[in-house]
């Protein structure tokens, strides 16, 4: 309503219905676009209940997917017209890793949002690893170090310390990996014939889908986990876990999901895909616009049972500003899921720079490559000049302001400081390789995994 | 029925009239499950009210108990396990859950009628802007009320069935008829009858997904996969009993076709099939109590829509209703298969000739 009386406003044109001036002409209007149950898919819930997208001329169908591997495939085989997806899978299918298909994305979804959780029995051996505050409290961000004697224990009774993460290009894969070797840890290690992600493991990292992990760890399959919302809060909730560290503790304002496309898709529809970059685009000014004040309405959104259908305090428990790890220990989280502020939705090179050092430093990408490679392959899939064509779309109707929107940028973030960054280890996307050596942990250099040993 | 001067009658007489007309009746009654409203019936007509009234125990008073007794059971015993999503739900927390799945239903309603309302708004506008070109009519896309996944069970669900009677009937006929071509058929039936759906999903999603290439063709690839599915799971109740019911026609029968130099033809439709349909009925009986079970996991697994779906979707929200609508789908999942397998009752008595019919 708002919007619209400020376009009012602007507008010269004089026209029945305003959103409809500026209408795109639309080669496909018909969209189905897959999600999982997760409270970042706000952006798409938020794009069709606020009828952004049909303002667009887009008719959206909106559907829940099974697990992360169904949703990319329904893209790539054209049931769905494009996807909430993990920042990793795009970049992945591109350079071929799993699945081979040309992706790209317009448009980035939003920072931070994920958290580690462990089960109470872990929690308890933890905790007495853990620096304690004046008031009691533990002290955070809580560094994997503290679960090293619990694992050496387990290992001395010969079982395997298995944790869940919900896909091996995810980000939640990359960020407890990242997590485990800042304190020490070895995650395990991917090689071209053995994809299971645990040669030379000391933590067993494995697959579930983000709802069943709480129940998975309910039934004693996995320790812990590494997964969005709700289902940390819901580990609360239910009194089976404790998160230990959120992302944003571990490296702030990290880039989470992105809406991924085909790269046909995007060529035989250009219009269509500014379209819905637009939509999606104020859905996400709508989520962080006047400090978070439509959080609540998102919530009630969300927690319908066609989107992420948790309870709505769960949802509420992150998307308005807090977060609880243990049960009663709530800590302000002001930007633990960011829509729109902090260029959240530009699709900055640097980031997919990240996501392919990752997937180099775990054995995901098996050789060594060039700081040209990285770049090319990060301009191959994100693609920040859709998003500015969708941007300025957005200003001249007075649906956005100027000043949000990075025009300059040369699609790269300025170099993350040490101090923002769990383990103290800076990162600059412009020398990726550089940064791989700087981590103790990991492949770097032209090391490979050869068998289960890693060969310089 | 004629109008009858009732003067001529003696009360006797029509009290008589009226109790065949009971007693036809019950016939039907029994196939629709109702059987006790013939003692009511009865005793309403003044015949014998102690007998009725212990009838009517048997067949009301009985079963009614037994649910309320299995409701207070549950209603009893329900809170006293804690799950993560809390209590397990009683019965009133269950019926809460299906009235609020009715209430959403009506306000998804709304939310289409809305919908709707918007776009003959928009183009209105462009008529009288005179931009015809740009007039579109578009189906909501908002999602599927609950009774919209029932409807989609049912129809997948028979669609199924279809292709399973279609391929099964014939290929049992065969099989009864000739000795070698159930030679041939039987080791595949064994083979193939005890395999789960889950293990043909996979498979019939591949193969559809090759096959059924266009995204615009009549059916929906999720529709087509788990119709599919059911048929696989569906076709062998119906092979079997269609088998054995075409080779124990009556020994007679068959050397009167051979009298009468009947052709295949005419043997299969005058002879094979009236004496064969009670079993072929069972046959279908059974095939569609199977594939209704059988699609509920093919579509909790494929993620298709439907009940199924609508099942998994609530565990996998994991919200503090969510187990007590999965047991408002439970409720409804077997009320449906009881009324399903009620019309095929139907069905059988409606073209069989029973002896005391």
């Amino acid at each position: 309503m708002m919007n619209t009386f400020k376009w009012l406003l602007a507008s010269t044109a004089l026209c029945a219905t305003p959103a409809m001036a500026e209408m795109l002409d639309l080669e496909k209007d018909e969209l189905k676009f897959g999600f999982i149950k997760l409270t970042d898919m706000a952006p798409l819930a938020v794009a069709y209940e606020q009828g952004y997208f049909e303002e667009e001329g887009l008719f959206v169908t909106l559907e829940a997917q099974a697990n992360w591997k169904v949703l990319l495939d329904g893209v790539i085989d054209g049931q769905l017209d494009g996807a909430h997806m993990l920042a990793g899978q795009p970049i992945a299918a591109t350079i071929g890793y799993g699945t081979q298909a040309h992706i790209i994305t317009p448009f980035s979804m939003d920072l931070n949002g994920n958290a580690i959780t462990v089960s109470n029995d872990i929690w308890e051996q933890m905790k007495p690893n853990v620096p304690l505050m004046d008031d009691g409290r533990p002290q955070h961000p809580i560094s994997a170090a503290a679960l090293a004697p619990v694992i050496e224990s387990y290992r001395d009774r010969g079982e395997p310390f298995n944790m869940g993460m919900v896909f091996p290009v995810s980000t939640h894969n990359y960020e407890i990996r990242y997590w485990l070797a800042a304190g020490g840890l070895e995650p395990g290690y991917y090689s071209p014939d053995d994809v299971s992600g645990q040669i030379g493991a000391e933590v067993y990292l494995s697959v579930t889908p983000p709802p069943q992990m709480p129940s998975t760890m309910e039934a004693g399959t996995i320790f812990g986990y590494s997964v969005g919302e709700p289902w940390n809060q819901q580990a609360v909730f239910k009194g089976i876990g404790v998160p230990v560290i959120t992302d944003y503790d571990m490296w702030k304002n990290n880039p989470e999901k992105v809406f991924g496309i085909t790269a046909e898709f995007a060529e035989e529809n250009p219009n269509t895909t500014i379209a819905l970059t637009k939509a999606l685009i104020r859905a996400a000014i709508w989520l962080d616009e006047n400090d978070n004040a439509n959080r609540e309405e998102a919530v009630e959104i969300l927690s319908r049972s066609e989107y992420v259908g948790a309870d709505a305090e769960v949802i509420a428990n992150s998307m308005t500003g807090s977060f609880e790890f243990e049960k009663g220990d709530v800590r302000p989280a002001p930007d633990f899921n960011t829509f729109f502020r902090h260029n959240a939705t530009y699709p900055f090179y640097s980031d997919a720079i990240w996501y392919l050092t990752q997937m180099r430093r775990w054995g995901q990408i098996a050789e060594p490559q060039t700081d040209e490679w990285f770049v090319e392959t990060a301009k191959d899939v994100y693609r920040p000049d859709i998003y500015l064509e969708a941007a300025r779309l957005l200003v001249d109707e007075g649906m956005a302001d100027e000043a949000d929107f990075p025009w300059d940028s040369d699609g790269f973030k300025a170099p993350t400081p040490a101090e923002d960054i769990i383990d103290g280890i800076a990162y600059d996307g412009r020398a990726p390789n550089a940064y791989l050596e700087s981590l103790p942990i990991g492949l770097k250099g032209t090391q490979t995994i050869v068998g289960n040993q890693i060969q310089d | 029925m004629t109008a009858i001067d009732p003067d001529t009658l003696s009360s006797e007489a029509r009290r008589a009239r009226l109790f065949t007309r009971i007693n036809k009746a019950d016939a039907w009654f029994k196939v629709f499950g109702l059987a006790w409203m013939t003692p009511i019936l009865k005793a309403a007509s003044g015949d014998n009210p102690k007998a009725q009234a212990s009838e009517i125990w048997r067949l009301l008073g009985v079963p009614l108990l037994a649910i309320l007794l299995f409701l207070g059971a549950w209603s009893a015993l329900a809170p006293t396990v804690q799950t993560s999503l809390g209590a397990i739900p009683g019965p009133s927390q269950v019926w809460e859950q299906a009235v609020g799945l009715h209430e959403d239903a009506v306000r998804e309603r709304a939310k289409e009628d809305a919908f709707y309302d918007r776009q003959d708004k928009r183009n209105a506008d462009l008529i009288a802007e005179g931009r015809m070109d740009d007039v579109k009519e578009r189906v909501y896309t908002g999602k599927p009320t609950y009774y919209a996944q029932i409807w989609t069970s049912i129809k997948t669900v028979f669609f199924g069935f279809l292709i399973a009677s279609f391929i099964a009937i014939p290929l049992g006929i065969m099989a009864g008829l000739s000795p070698t071509a159930n030679a041939a058929i039987n080791p595949l039936i064994q083979i193939f009858k005890p395999v789960s759906p889950l293990a043909w999903l996979p498979i019939v999603t591949m193969i559809v997904s090759a096959v059924y290439a266009t995204n615009d063709g009549m059916f929906s690839k999720s529709f087509l996969v788990s119709a599919i599915t059911v048929t696989l799971c569906s076709l062998w109740p119906t092979l079997i009993n269609t088998a054995l019911g075409v080779s124990s026609i009556d020994k007679d029968l068959v050397s009167v076709s051979k009298v009468l130099k009947m052709s295949t033809y005419a043997k299969i439709t005058k002879l094979v099939l009236p004496s064969a349909l009670p079993l072929i009925f069972t046959g279908l009986r059974l095939s569609l109590g199977v594939g209704w079970m059988v699609l509920i996991a093919a579509e909790m697994l494929a993620q298709n829509p439907g009940l199924g779906k609508f099942v998994w979707d609530e565990f996998q929200n994991g919200s503090s209703q969510s187990l007590a609508k999965i047991m408002v789908a439970v409720f409804t999942i077997g009320i449906i298969g009881f009324l399903l397998d009620r019309v095929m009752y139907a069905l059988q008595s409606m073209f069989t000739f029973s002896e005391n019919r």
